[in-house]
């Protein structure tokens, strides 16, 4: 293997000799990649929940509407992130709701819902961000037809190039707009592929 | 309608089938319309995006003797395990090899197109190994034993009825040929896969050196299943994927979604920079990262080496009527439409001949340059392989092309020009089976109408004009 790459190395290296100059990297504005400024919107958070809507996810703002919101779409029991659990537990709106906190694969079909910290979220596009720091359980947050990210405002960020300035040192972040969706059929959107089929990111401040 | 030409992707062009050319043409009109909107209505000036990426990414090329060493060593400390494969053989091997080290038996693959061009899950089966698909697309291609027909609708050949009959046939419930019912039922079947097997294979889009992240965009969040359930992944990457820092990651992003199906973020953005932490209860405890060159290098030492700026988008496809008129499987390799007419030939190394009436299958309108998301100058390209292949005496490129020697002749004498411009107006008068004698005329003439002779009215025109 290490033959390998002395050999694809040597080639780069040949293949290269001949330039004369080599292209600059160019000089570009940081901003040249963020959209055009919404004047519509007061808040980022306006423009977050406007831009999830926009890509088929749900915001939602506290709990009581978060509770509503399961108890009135009948999603009883789900995987929890074990830091939230007792918050969520003892909040009035959870009531009569079973929150798992440990995930068993053999059990992946019965969470109807998984409750996940979300390390962020992004204003611009109606991102959720997700990190492993953040995130107690990959499959917690990915295999459940609906997904709640919990998001405190001072990780919304306003844009793409904001948020991977928060990248940190995490191995894996993962940034979800919207439900899991294809169009491999005839180009006819579906949404819950693989992953939710419901995106729910709520403000908890 | 009939047609005599001996090029192949006409051929192509004539048998595709009325409900697969419907398929084709309304998805990729409708995809070139999405990105129009979303590129002009988020950008002001969406070209310069466009030119500045270009400009990343050839810099990127031109210095992979520095960018590939560090982003390689950004993996290691982040815990990756990095390995270099010279061809697809060796990639393959490779993937083998960890397999077996780790006394694995099955793999779960997200969609990759370097796998596509290593043929890797033919020689996983071959040795033993199970590798599933897990794209809905890729999958459906993988029980049909087919070929992808574009490179980021893998199906945009097949139609529901097609498709609900390979699930009936697969076992996997009665016809039903409801999208929505077709893709609950993959779902339910894949996800116990995925927990079955040992192994979660990845490509990248774009790899940052200063940090080696790996960036993989799905729309489906197969890819993120791969990585959360299996111990172990894979990432097969072409050279050619890097970029120098993660702030470019977001101008790329930006570009990707928005030229290849005409979102602004495709649902799942990832960034996997190593295995997962100690501690972490899901994720792959080893990370293998498998840079591949695959004649690459002999792409980035050739007169067309800005194609190797492509970040797979597919906009090129989408937009260019010979793709729209032939589908994907026209161009009888594993990348279809203008990318496709350039990369493909290039890739084949002294198989070249054998693609190498590719880059004719354009109308050089200059829409696959517009649209790339790199400003690659593909038509520039397709005409610098047209030259190779006449250069190289490439026969299939020369098939139902007429010899231009003696128009060469005829062209460099004013005298015999000006006589031939006279006498051509009798064209007009000819019928077609006098011009169908000439072999070369017969083919051009089988598919296209002949226009009008209107030769010789310049100079005259002139003549008149230089008197008043």
């Amino acid at each position: 293997m290490q033959d390998d790459r002395e050999l694809v190395m040597g080639r780069i290296r040949d293949a290269l000799a001949p330039l004369k100059e080599r292209a600059e990297y160019p000089e570009w504005d940081p901003q040249l990649p963020v959209c055009k400024a919404h004047p519509d919107f007061s808040s980022d958070w306006e423009l977050f929940s406007h831009k999830m809507q926009q890509v088929n996810g749900t915001p939602i703002a506290g709990l009581d509407a978060l509770g509503k919101w399961l108890h009135e779409a009948g999603l009883t029991l789900g995987y929890c992130d074990p830091a939230l659990a007792d918050e969520l537990r003892a909040h009035p709106a959870f009531a009569g709701l079973t929150l798992e906190t440990t995930f068993e694969r053999a059990r992946v079909d019965d969470y109807t819902f998984g409750i996940t910290r979300a390390t962020g979220a992004i204003a611009e596009t109606g991102t959720v961000m997700l990190s492993d720091a953040d995130t107690s359980s990959r499959l917690g947050a990915l295999t459940p037809w609906t997904h709640i990210a919990m998001l405190k405002s001072d990780t919304l960020y306003p844009d793409t190039v904001t948020a991977i300035q928060h990248f940190g040192d995490d191995p894996s972040i993962v940034w979800a707009t919207g439900p899991s969706k294809t169009a491999d059929v005839e180009g006819i959107l579906i949404e819950g592929v693989h992953g939710p089929g419901v995106q729910i990111c709520c403000l908890v401040d | 309608m009939p047609t005599k030409s001996q090029q192949e992707i006409d051929r192509f062009a004539r048998d595709l089938k009325p409900d697969v050319y419907q398929s084709v043409y309304g998805g990729t009109k409708a995809t070139t319309e999405k990105r129009y909107e979303v590129l002009f209505r988020d950008y002001p000036d969406p070209d310069l995006l466009r030119q500045t990426a270009g400009q990343i990414k050839q810099h990127t090329l031109e210095n992979l003797d520095k960018y590939l060493p560090q982003a390689e060593a950004a993996l290691k400390a982040n815990g990756a395990q990095v390995h270099f494969a010279s061809d697809g053989d060796a990639a393959n091997r490779m993937i083998l090899e960890i397999m077996k080290a780790n006394g694995c038996k099955s793999m779960v693959k997200s969609k990759s197109m370097v796998s596509e061009e290593t043929g890797l899950g033919h020689y996983l089966e071959d040795n033993g190994m199970k590798c599933l698909e897990t794209d809905l697309g890729e999958f459906i291609i993988q029980i049909d034993n087919d070929h992808p027909s574009h490179i980021v609708k893998p199906v945009a050949h097949k139609n529901r009825r097609d498709i609900a009959k390979s699930f009936e046939r697969e076992g996997l419930g009665d016809y039903n040929d409801d999208p929505e019912t077709i893709t609950r039922r993959a779902r339910k079947f894949l996800r116990g896969k995925y927990f079955e097997a040992d192994v979660g294979l990845t490509g990248a889009n774009f790899v940052s050196a200063e940090s080696g992240r790996l960036t993989i965009v799905t729309n489906e969040g197969n890819a993120r299943f791969c990585m959360a359930a299996t111990p172990i992944h894979i990432a097969i990457v072409g050279i050619e994927k890097l970029v120098p820092h993660d702030r470019d990651l977001a101008l790329f992003t930006a570009l990707i979604g928005r030229s290849g199906t005409g979102q602004h973020l495709t649902s799942y953005t990832q960034f996997i920079g190593g295995p997962k932490r100690e501690g972490q209860p899901d994720g792959p405890e080893q990370m293998h990262v498998i840079f591949v060159d695959n004649k690459r290098t002999e792409v980035l030492a050739s007169q067309c080496s800005e194609i190797l700026r492509c970040i797979r988008c597919g906009a090129c496809l989408n937009v260019c009527p010979v793709y729209r008129q032939a589908s994907g499987h026209a161009y009888r390799s594993v990348y279809p439409g203008p990318v496709g007419a350039v990369l493909s030939p290039l890739l084949a190394g002294s198989r070249f001949p054998e693609l190498a009436d590719l880059p004719k299958a354009s109308s050089l309108c200059g829409a696959c340059n517009e649209v790339c998301p790199v400003n690659i100058p593909i038509p520039d390209l397709l005409l610098r392989l047209r030259d190779k292949a006449k250069t190289e005496h490439a026969e299939k490129a020369m098939k139902g092309t007429p010899p231009m020697g003696m128009f060469g002749l005829l062209a460099s004498q004013p005298h015999a020009w000006r006589a031939a411009m006279t006498m051509g107006a009798a064209m007009n008068l000819t019928p077609d089976a006098i011009i169908n004698i000439v072999p070369p005329a017969a083919a051009w003439n089988s598919c296209r109408q002949l226009p009008k002779w209107r030769g010789g009215k310049f100079r005259n025109w002139m003549k008149s004009r230089s008197k008043n």
